[in-house]
């Protein structure tokens, strides 16, 4: 017998492991849900996969009887344009900002000290204050999501860039470049891939702020429709919403991983395993 | 010492770190087209001296010329440079790699070069890529590379500058026995070739004594054993080699080489395959 700590398994098994998990929430849901239903055919906590349809049915295939809009279409489509336009400002800042401190030392003295001060800020608390100066449509949603990630950002672009050899930053010197030079084509196209690695890692904190501010002030998005649906214990419409989100977060992420492969063959090369 | 000023001359130069000094009363010349090897045992200052010569270390006291003029305090085009390691460019492929060296200069603002510019350096970057044997490898990037390439890609990325001195610090160091002889040839080669005036640092005696036309040795010549940084080190041995006293090179090397062995308390690693 093998060590425990050199007991690898196939790949068959692997994928068997792994789906394990998934299978077993499932049928330990189906249980509880019967074992509730059984008791009282009105609960609403653990509604049974055919209610859960039901309701799914009416956002996901019917117009809504008010504006004519299908619901669950309409709140991925804002959702997706908030989550979206803010990860993208806060990407476009995160390498702005992380590049111009980690590549020139005197910016670096100014502004890194302020970065980490921001970026200690919880953006929960800012949150009224963007309400009060955005106003509570659009922007002050994407804000939040800017604030909340972009500090993280940036210092994780500083690090990067602060992180790549020396010799790479004196070769450059030695073939005549300039600062300027050295920014445009030694570090920022090496900062690009390692960029997206970092915005892979927020992703979860920015649905978070999307959700938190969708919650509080909204009038279509993931987050406020199962905020709505709460007040009336609406269990059947919140689990396939969580579900529906944790997929979107999941494609997400490995479109990120998928992108990063492709536009970077350079970067992280898996070939060599 | 001849009349014209030496190509790199230096005065009385020292280097200290607070209390801890590294060099001390370094005064040398160089003329163009010499092969200096520098060899020492580690923590011996040899390669803070290269640091001083490339650009990234300054002297603390004396001073420094190249060709006639103070040496810059940060790196430039005049000096190149060969690393043991992460010296080539990771996200450009070989061609890119040598060509980046050309489009620093050629296009000023983006660094990038297009249309019939590119295609005239490129051909540049081709007779270079031809002169290290890495023509077919050209599309490649250095990560598919062994280090043997990596470290051809990087000699051509440096000498298609035509710097004026051309630095090597350990370049050699990671790369099997085999491969490091071909390296040596390609280098000769390219030293005679293009007249460059080489500085090498190396922590191997037989690759200093074989590849250079001058041998600097690193070390004290005082010792304070209750305060070990209160000295720095400097040139101890001033060698000029010739291919003629082949026999008193290599006596030396060996002397040399059991000094080492016995302060490192270590038995030697290469044995004398680099002997030609």
């Amino acid at each position: 017998m093998k060590r425990w700590i050199n007991a690898w398994p196939s790949r068959p098994v692997a994928a068997l492991l792994g789906a394990l998990p998934f299978v077993l929430v499932f049928f330990i849901y189906l249980w509880g849900s019967n074992l509730r239903l059984q008791e009282n055919p009105n609960d609403k906590l653990l509604p049974a996969f055919s209610q859960i349809g039901a309701a799914m049915d009416e956002l996901v295939l019917q117009p809504s009887a008010r504006t004519g809009e299908y619901l669950f279409w309409q709140d991925t489509q804002s959702s997706l344009r908030r989550l979206g336009l803010g990860v993208l400002a806060a990407a476009s800042l995160g390498l702005l900002a992380g590049l111009l401190t980690g590549a020139l030392p005197m910016l670096g003295a100014g502004f890194t000290p302020f970065i980490t001060a921001i970026s200690l800020i919880p953006p929960m608390a800012v949150l009224p204050i963007l309400f009060i100066v955005f106003g509570l449509d659009e922007l002050s949603k994407v804000m939040l999501i800017v604030i909340g990630i972009a500090p993280t950002l940036m210092r994780s672009v500083y690090h990067n860039c602060r992180e790549l050899p020396a010799e790479q930053w004196v070769k450059a010197q030695t073939l005549g470049a300039h600062s300027g030079q050295v920014m445009l084509r030694v570090l920022l196209p090496q900062l690009t891939p390692r960029l997206i690695d970092s915005v892979r890692l927020s992703l979860g904190s920015a649905w978070l702020f999307l959700i938190a501010a969708e919650a509080i002030a909204s009038n279509d998005g993931l987050g406020y429709r199962i905020f709505l649906v709460r007040r009336y214990m609406a269990m059947d419409v919140i689990l396939p919403y969580v579900a529906w989100i944790t997929l979107l977060a999941f494609l997400t992420d490995f479109a990120l991983a998928r992108l990063n492969r492709w536009a970077f063959p350079w970067y992280n090369p898996a070939s060599r395993h | 010492m001849s009349a014209a000023e030496p190509l790199l001359r230096f005065s009385r130069v020292g280097k200290e770190y607070g209390s801890h000094i590294v060099l001390e009363s370094i005064s040398t010349q160089v003329q163009e087209g010499e092969f200096v090897s520098l060899v020492g045992t580690s923590g011996c200052g040899k390669s803070t001296f290269l640091k001083m010569l490339l650009g990234t270390e300054q002297p603390s006291s004396g001073e420094a010329f190249l060709g006639g003029k103070p040496l810059a305090a940060e790196p430039g085009p005049d000096r190149g440079i060969v690393f043991q390691k992460y010296s080539v460019f990771p996200h450009l492929t070989v061609q890119q790699n040598v060509l980046a060296a050309l489009e620093f200069s050629r296009s000023p603002w983006l660094g990038k070069l297009f249309g019939g510019a590119k295609k005239a350096a490129l051909e540049e970057v081709a007779l270079w890529l031809d002169a290290v044997g890495l023509s077919r490898a050209k599309d490649l990037y250095p990560h598919s590379l062994s280090g043997g390439m990596q470290q051809r890609l990087a000699i051509a990325q440096a000498l298609i500058k035509q710097p004026r001195i051309l630095l090597l610090d350990e370049p050699f160091g990671a790369l099997d026995p085999g491969i490091r002889k071909d390296m040596h040839q390609l280098l000769l080669r390219l030293w005679s070739q293009h007249k460059l005036t080489v500085f090498m640092v190396t922590h191997d005696l037989h690759e200093g004594f074989y590849l250079g036309t001058r041998l600097w040795v690193f070390d004290k010549t005082r010792h304070d054993p209750q305060a070990p940084d209160r000295y720095g080190s400097t040139i101890t041995y001033d060698l000029a080699l010739h291919l003629n006293n082949q026999q008193a090179v290599q006596e030396i090397a060996e002397q040399l080489d059991a000094a080492d062995v016995a302060r490192l308390q270590l038995s030697p690693s290469t044995g004398d395959s680099t002997h030609a």
